[in-house]
């Protein structure tokens, strides 16, 4: 398999939004190719991960090599890379888009184009990539094929006329998609002399195999026995074993220029694998790295604390597994007053961050309490320094600070025209300026700009309910603007709960700041002594409760001579103390906060 | 008379008779229903264990003895009477030594109380619990209010010292109706009462009914007004709340529980028996086998039913004299805790919640010549379950 012409590789990713098929047509690719038996078929097979299945989406990046034996009479090297749908794992895409020479662009033909599909066509279009449309589901008595059509070279602006509709869920025309790929994709190019340059395009940690890394190879051989240096750490490996995706792992002698397989070296030290970084051959390097990919910046950031304070060091342990997996993902070591020693953990957007926080507890068995998201700010001092601002608890006194910007988005929402209006009041509600409002049959198309912090506060939430689902959002990063910010604090008894102070936009403070006061109230069961809530812009209180003294707690009766039954009720009461944050003379259980937190 | 060393504290005795006619669905004491019971053999498996326990204690002053249960007032009143005996002749039995049976006011059993009364049992606590018959039942009790009237009639004649208890707080229980019930109950008994709050505890078949929402429990304000009033209601018949749920008239108060309360020595046989008793090393916790038989055969093989026998901590003393003595209006002398425990009373407690309590009204010292006196407030006893929670380190 190594001795593959390269014009007989052809290297694809495929685009489309949740639930438009993208897995199901690779499963189906998958299958006509006979790479797996019916009996080793199960559902999705590239979505590895249980939330993947479960959710129906896929986070990470796969892939898998496919033999084709095509109409021309030549079999042909099929790889294909599956990539995330969700805006926030753009970054994942790129890394894929960046390892193929094209790709399928799969759309729903009863519903058509939504949101989510357009950044990452766009995204592929920039990679240079010949792109297929295919128009799925066209065995639907609501298939529309020739209006998707339409839609398609309107609002993506790419020919559509040679789409290949199919049914992936049937099987219907998948042969049309091979043929197309075949015919329609460029193949890979490459000289198998020149010196390696293989692209690092994931790396993962194998509980068997340790760190496996996923390469595309862009010049050069591979094979095992190289000795090859990681080009940005300097670090240098001997290569134990390479091969390839059948989906299974299956050994090979080597990789040639357009083959995409991976590594196994026995690489102990994860940080010296970071995707995007060129593998070369140590005896003959390459004189220049491939260029890399887009760095992922964080634009979420929450602090992540065990529930039970013993699990901190399993939860550094596991982030730094997870981080190998996502190099995507960022984080430090933090203390909060109410929660104890955690992490400040940055994610590229609200559904990374419910994956990551999923995986770990999944995964690595954590509980965890996660503080309400907050964007990056950037802060002007009065005496001149700029700082990036990803926690409210660190703002500064109002008198130190010159200016604060936030960042702000470029939305796209595209909604049956039916739900239009409350998706427009809800946009200028969160501080929305509209730049554009486009109609492609009956459903809209509004694009707003947005302050992202307006986003992160259950925007999601709020606009499924108020389209019932109808509505599909995409954003990208726009620009930073100064703003009216402030930050409220939460006091307990006057002491500040850190985990609960949030930055808003000076308009917003006092209903939110009544909100969180209302909801803890109801959250902090009674006590011994009576707690008063605040919230608090600085030294000025917004709003305030209170939660009045427990009126009775005590046992009627003590039997007998039993005393050690009531010592031990004792003890275990010290016991559930652990799980409570003391503030003055009151301790509230943890949970209240949990829920506080849960509840935003 | 013998006289005896500072070393040598007095004992209380408690004997448990574990058995019931039938088991009430809110009780989760250790008391198990026979067909039929062979008194013979329990009579000489409590009086051999008694013998033991003395043995391995050595001759110390008698404050008291309680014969609890189960339904002590079931037992043969020969047992009681040669288990009085036994103790008199093995400890030194202080003047007017108080011996207390537990019996239930069915016409049966009140027909037996001359016998018991015969057998040296100088003051009675009746298992009323309520004067209503709706109440009685539903509480799964055997005696209807009537019976119970007799059987107060009938004790005061035979008894010195007459008790009862009455649970309250039951699901719709009113305020009126129940100081209605109390100030007849006050009627009836002039020296103590014990007033229960009814609790759902695990393993009840109440805990199964209110789980699957048969019956609802007073809320916590409910419960607290009804407290309340019931402290109110006693005060004016003359009786003192001296613990959270006993009142007596000054001077009558149960003194084998108040041993309890103050944290002094107390030996208890029979089957799930607990004891506090202070030897050469310490004071140990002592526990017998819960289920009968087994206890039984256990102690005709080796003289007694012990399982447990634990040299306590210092921590786990303090923090049992607090868990007590905090439960009595008269509080706790740091002066005799300090002695019974090692540790002076400050240092056994939370300093931010002291001061906290004491700024709040939950907690008070007492100073007096002789003594100083920490002790929980009504408004504190109220809550005393949280306070001990945070107060106790």
């Amino acid at each position: 398999m190594t001795d593959t012409p390269l014009s007989l590789i052809r290297n694809f990713s495929i685009i489309a939004h949740i639930d438009h098929g993208k897995s199901t047509l690779a499963d189906r690719l998958i299958q006509a190719c006979g790479a797996l038996t019916a009996r080793e078929m199960t559902n999705q097979v590239l979505d590895n991960m249980d939330i993947e299945r479960e959710r129906g989406i896929t986070i990470k990046a796969q892939t898998v090599r496919l033999t084709y034996p095509a109409k021309d009479g030549n079999t042909y090297v099929l790889n294909l890379m599956d990539t995330p749908g969700h805006v926030d794992f753009a970054y994942e895409v790129s890394r894929s888009l960046a390892a193929c020479e094209g790709s399928l662009l799969v759309v729903d033909a009863s519903q058509g184009v939504e949101a989510q599909t357009l950044a990452n066509v766009y995204q592929a279009i920039d990679a240079n990539h010949e792109i297929v449309p295919i128009l799925n589901k066209i065995d639907l008595p609501a298939a529309e094929p020739e209006r998707v059509r339409a839609q398609i070279e309107d609002v993506i602006g790419i020919p559509a006329d040679d789409a290949v509709g199919i049914s992936a869920k049937t099987g219907l025309n998948i042969e049309g998609v091979l043929e197309a790929l075949v015919t329609r994709l460029p193949p890979p190019t490459g000289d198998a002399t020149a010196p390696l340059q293989a692209l690092l395009v994931d790396s993962w940690y194998d509980a068997y195999l340790g760190v496996i890394i996923l390469v595309r190879i862009m010049q050069g051989r591979l094979k095992r026995g190289d000795k090859i240096r990681m080009m940005a750490s300097g670090a240098v490996y001997a290569v134990d074993q390479v091969g390839v995706f059948a989906p299974r792992m299956v050994p090979v002698d080597d990789l040639g220029p357009g083959e995409m397989g991976y590594i196994n070296a026995a690489i102990k030290t994860v940080a010296d694998c970071n995707v995007g970084d060129t593998i070369t051959d140590d005896r003959r390097p390459a004189t220049q790295a491939l260029a890399g990919f887009k760095p992922s910046i964080p634009v979420v950031w929450c602090g992540l604390y065990p529930i039970d304070a013993d699990d901190f060091e399993k939860l550094r342990d596991s982030l730094s597994k997870l981080r190998l997996n996502d190099a995507s993902f960022h984080y430090e070591a933090e203390t909060s007053a109410a929660l104890g020693f955690g992490f400040r953990c940055g994610f590229l957007g609200l559904l990374h961050l419910e994956i990551i926080q999923e995986r770990l507890s999944r995964e690595f068995n954590l509980d965890l309490i996660a503080t309400a998201p907050s964007v990056v700010y950037r802060l002007y001092r009065t005496n001149g320094g700029m700082e990036e601002l990803h926690n409210p608890a660190d703002m500064p006194d109002s008198s130190l600070i010159e200016k604060v910007e936030e960042p702000w988005i470029n939305a796209t929402i595209m909604v049956p025209d039916d739900y239009l209006g409350p998706v427009l009041s809800l946009c200028s509600e969160r501080r929305g300026i509209q730049k554009d409002l486009t109609y492609v049959g009956n459903r809209a198309m509004a694009v707003y700009r947005l302050p992202l912090n307006e986003v992160v506060f259950d925007f999601y939430d709020r606009l499924k309910s108020i389209s019932r689902g109808y509505a599909s959002f995409d954003y990208q990063m726009d620009d930073y603007q100064e703003s009216d910010l402030v930050r409220i604090s939460i006091l307990v008894n006057q002491e500040p709960v850190d985990a609960l102070s949030f930055i808003a936009h000076r308009s917003a403070a006092e209903s939110r700041g009544r909100s969180i006061c209302a909801k803890l109230k109801e959250l902090i069961p009674r006590q011994l002594f009576k707690i008063a809530i605040q919230a608090a812009i600085g030294s000025r209180v917004i709003a305030r409760e209170t939660i009045g003294a427990l009126s009775k707690d005590v046992t009627a009766k003590c039997y007998g001579g039993d005393i050690s039954r009531k010592r031990k009720l004792l003890e275990k009461q010290k016991e559930g103390k652990k799980r409570m944050r003391q503030f003055g003379k009151v301790e509230i259980p943890q949970s209240a906060f949990l829920a506080a937190l849960k509840m935003d | 008379m013998r006289t005896h060393a500072q070393s040598e504290p007095s004992v209380a005795l408690y004997v448990h008779w574990p058995f019931c006619r039938s088991k009430c669905p809110y009780c989760d004491f250790n008391s198990h229903v026979r067909e039929r019971i062979d008194q013979t053999r329990f009579a000489a498996a409590l009086r051999r264990e008694l013998a033991t326990e003395a043995a391995a204690l050595g001759r110390r002053p008698l404050r008291s003895i309680f014969f609890g249960g189960g339904t002590p007032s079931l037992m043969d009143p020969q047992t009681t009477a040669d288990l009085i005996a036994d103790a008199r002749a093995l400890f030194d039995a202080e003047p007017n030594l108080e011996i207390t049976l537990e019996a239930n006011p069915t016409s049966v059993e009140a027909g037996a109380l001359a016998a018991f009364a015969q057998a040296g049992v100088n003051r009675i606590s009746l298992g009323v619990q309520s004067l209503d018959d709706a109440a009685l039942r539903f509480l799964g009790r055997e005696h209807s209010a009537t019976q119970a009237v007799a059987a107060l009639e009938t004790a005061r004649r035979l008894f010195g010292r007459l008790s009862f208890d009455l649970i309250y707080a039951r699901p719709g229980q009113t305020l009126a109706a129940w100081r209605s019930e109390l100030d007849t109950a006050l009627t009836l008994v002039s020296d103590h009462l014990s007033l229960y709050q009814l609790t759902i505890e695990p393993g009840t078949v109440f805990e199964g009914a209110a789980r699957r929402g048969l019956f609802a429990l007073p809320d916590e304000d409910a419960s607290a007004a009804l407290y309340e009033q019931t402290a109110t209601v006693a005060a004016r018949h003359g009786l003192a709340a001296y613990e959270v749920s006993n009142y007596a008239r000054p001077g009558c108060e149960s003194r084998h529980n108040l041993g309890y309360w103050r944290y002094q020595d107390y030996i208890g046989i029979g089957p799930g028996a607990h004891g506090r008793l202070t030897r050469a090393d310490g004071l140990h916790a002592t526990r017998r086998h819960r289920a009968p038989e087994p206890w039984a055969e256990r102690v005709e093989r080796t003289g007694s039913g012990t399982t447990h026998d634990d040299l306590l901590s210092q921590q786990d003393c303090a923090r049992e004299m607090l868990l007590m003595g905090l439960r009595l209006d008269e509080g706790i002398d740091g002066t005799h805790f300090a002695a019974r425990t090692g540790m002076a009373l400050e240092d056994a407690l939370d300093p931010a919640i002291l001061r906290a309590a004491l700024e709040e009204d939950y907690l008070a010292w007492s100073i007096a010549p002789a003594s100083t006196r920490l002790r929980a407030t009504p408004s504190g006893r109220l809550r005393l379950e949280a306070l001990l929670g945070a107060l106790v380190l």
